[in-house]
């Protein structure tokens, strides 16, 4: 938000942890208690409301690629803290923690796999791992992505999730933007064919780069999807958001999204559109 | 030149100023003539020292200078002819960024800026700089006009970011910034941007890929304003002074970073204090870059562009 329309209550970073240990859990959005086998069973999707959890890569994986298919590229491309920057706690614990924690290497991973036999290069953000913040490694592990779909002529498909910038990249994380749609524009140029799914929350600067620029972008139903986040936007208004603002089922009404695929038809949807482009 | 506003690091030399305007008032009793050139010696000496010792956040500061020239500034200054060119052709005019075609140097070019007010009243008609998404596409219209006409595109960053606002996420705030990544990134022709002021973060580059970064000393560049930063990362609006430092937004951090090409020097005291200095230093520094670039051809200069994108970031990899 801008510096001069600054209100003393300060912007928080929301990291819900929706899925506890244990082996129930109440659904975020009707409060159903839900048997955690039954969850995974129903594409982590509230079995009474269908409320979509966050979940991450090696879910999405599972979801829509081809069962052992998948090859997870760039392991081993890892942020190294340019700017020594150091706020409440330095950069590098927090990237430490994080990768301990989580047992994953950023807030992308990328790779190659099948969707019903057909070849794509695969990228997935990790809404868990710092936000799902873009900075160097998300940009750079994004540029491989798409530049071996250009090489090898396979479909990109990218699943998005994110907060927004990584600020401990500064500069660098906003170059991000730029470096992720130069590489777009290249392999559009190329006729490659790039599709994104959009899933709670995706804002920011992904968002405002390759979120928006897919030769079809689709959403997950009730994602958050916008530029600025919503308390940033209360904020600068000074009143609340009408229910359901920058939800998919908004953005599709506005135009800006495609379709909304509920989760369970992600893969027969991609596995059409992909029919469609090689057909 | 007597400025209006001053900033905070910036009394000591007030305070001299103040003293010289008082001794003049009493000249026609006695001759001071000598006291007062020393003073005046006095206060170039120390608004070197003060300018040549800037923290990160005092620049920040000036960068956000009232009486800094803007983008409109710039265009009547240094180009002729300009024309201003409004609207997005699809819902309305934003006057938080401003565009149009000119002449400079007798080459025919497209320029585009954010534009913010001077006062409060003309501060609410540009909306303090932070532009629509209508702003987005008429800036990406008018670059569609460039490269039908083979014209080079001059581009001048000077936002707080895009503006945050209920209509603006109707309006696809996000899907207009990428957008114009996506066209600035394969325009084929000549892309120059000037970072003037504030370069506050997807707002900013909104406008900013380009062949040639070029950076004013006094401009800020980064994701997020030291203040927002502040807020997220140490929970309290207090420690803006360190979120400056700590996100490296000057000219010579991004230089060193290897995110601009070239950082543009401003006047002694900043640009706000010699608006003819600065437009004489902005129209050598543009003719210079504008030159090296009119003649290359579209297919290179577009794989230079991105190339050069490709290379910004830092990772490790084993
Ligand atoms: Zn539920």
């Amino acid at each position: 938000m801008p510096w001069f329309l600054r209100s003393k209550e300060n912007i928080s970073e929301t990291q819900q942890k929706e899925m506890p240990d244990g082996l129930w859990t109440k659904c975020p959005s009707c409060s159903e208690m839900i048997f955690k086998k039954e969850l995974e069973e129903n594409y982590f999707c509230c079995i009474k409301c269908n409320y979509h959890y966050r979940i991450g890569t090696k879910e999405y994986v599972d979801i829509i690629l081809d069962s052992n298919t998948f090859n997870e590229t760039n392991t081993n491309i890892l942020s190294s803290d340019p700017l020594n920057f150091v706020d409440s706690k330095p950069y590098k614990d927090r990237l430490k923690v994080t990768y301990d924690s989580l047992g994953i290497n950023e807030a992308l991973t990328t790779g190659t796999g099948k969707i019903n036999g057909e070849m794509v290069s695969f990228a997935s953000m990790n809404f868990s791992f710092i936000g799902g913040s873009m900075g160097s490694v998300v940009g750079e592990k994004f540029y491989r992505a798409a530049k071996l779909a250009m090489d090898k002529k396979y479909p990109l498909i990218v699943i998005t999730s994110s907060g927004g910038a990584r600020m401990q990249e500064a500069a660098y994380s906003l170059m991000q933007m730029a470096k992720t749609s130069a590489v777009l524009s290249e392999l559009a140029e190329s006729g490659g064919i790039y599709i994104t799914i959009l899933t709670d929350p995706t804002t920011g600067g992904v968002t405002a780069s390759y979120g928006m620029l897919g030769d079809i972008i689709l959403a997950e139903p009730g994602a958050l999807i916008g530029f600025a986040g919503p308390r940033v936007i209360e904020q600068t208004i000074k009143r609340k958001l009408p229910p359901g603002f920058q939800r998919a089922e908004f953005l599709l009404e506005k135009g800006f999204v495609d379709l909304i695929v509920p989760r369970n038809e992600l893969k027969s949807t991609l596995t059409k559109v992909i029919k469609w482009f090689k057909s | 030149m007597a400025t209006k506003t001053y900033l905070d690091f910036e009394k000591p030399i007030i305070e001299l100023e103040n003293k010289i305007t008082e001794l003049k008032s009493m000249s026609d009793v006695v001759d001071i003539s000598e006291e007062i050139k020393e003073l005046e010696k006095k206060i170039d000496e120390l608004r070197l020292d003060i300018y040549k010792n800037l923290t990160r956040w005092q620049r920040v500061q000036i960068a956000r200078h009232p009486e800094r020239p803007q983008t409109l500034d710039y265009i009547e200054n240094i180009f002729e002819d300009f024309i201003e060119l409004h609207g997005d052709r699809y819902y309305r005019d934003d006057p938080a960024i401003v565009g149009g075609i000119a002449l400079f140097n007798k080459q025919s070019i497209v320029v585009i800026g954010h534009q913010k007010g001077r006062n409060t009243k003309s501060n609410l008609y540009r909306n303090f700089g932070m532009a629509n998404p209508e702003g987005y596409r008429k800036a990406h219209r008018l670059m569609l006009l460039a490269e039908k006409f083979k014209k080079p595109v001059i581009t001048f960053l000077d936002t707080p970011g895009a503006f945050p606002g209920l209509e603006a996420e109707e309006h696809g705030q996000a899907e207009a910034i990428a957008k114009n990544l996506l066209l600035m990134s394969g325009l084929r022709v000549p892309i120059i941007v000037v970072i003037i002021g504030e370069g506050a973060s997807g707002g900013a580059i909104g406008i900013g890929i380009g062949d040639r970064i070029l950076m004013l000393e006094n401009a800020w560049y980064s994701v997020i304003s030291p203040e927002s930063c502040s807020s997220i990362l140490w929970r309290s609006w207090d420690f803006k002074e360190q979120a400056a430092e700590a996100l490296q937004l000057t000219a010579f951090d991004l230089k060193k970073q290897g995110i601009i090409d070239e950082i543009v020097p401003e006047p002694i005291g900043g640009a706000h204090k010699n608006h003819t200095e600065m437009f004489k230093i902005m129209k050598e520094i543009l003719t210079k870059e504008l030159q090296k670039l009119i003649n290359t051809n579209p297919e290179k200069l577009v794989r230079k562009r991105r190339e050069k994108f490709y290379k910004m970031g830092v990772w490790s990899e084993k």
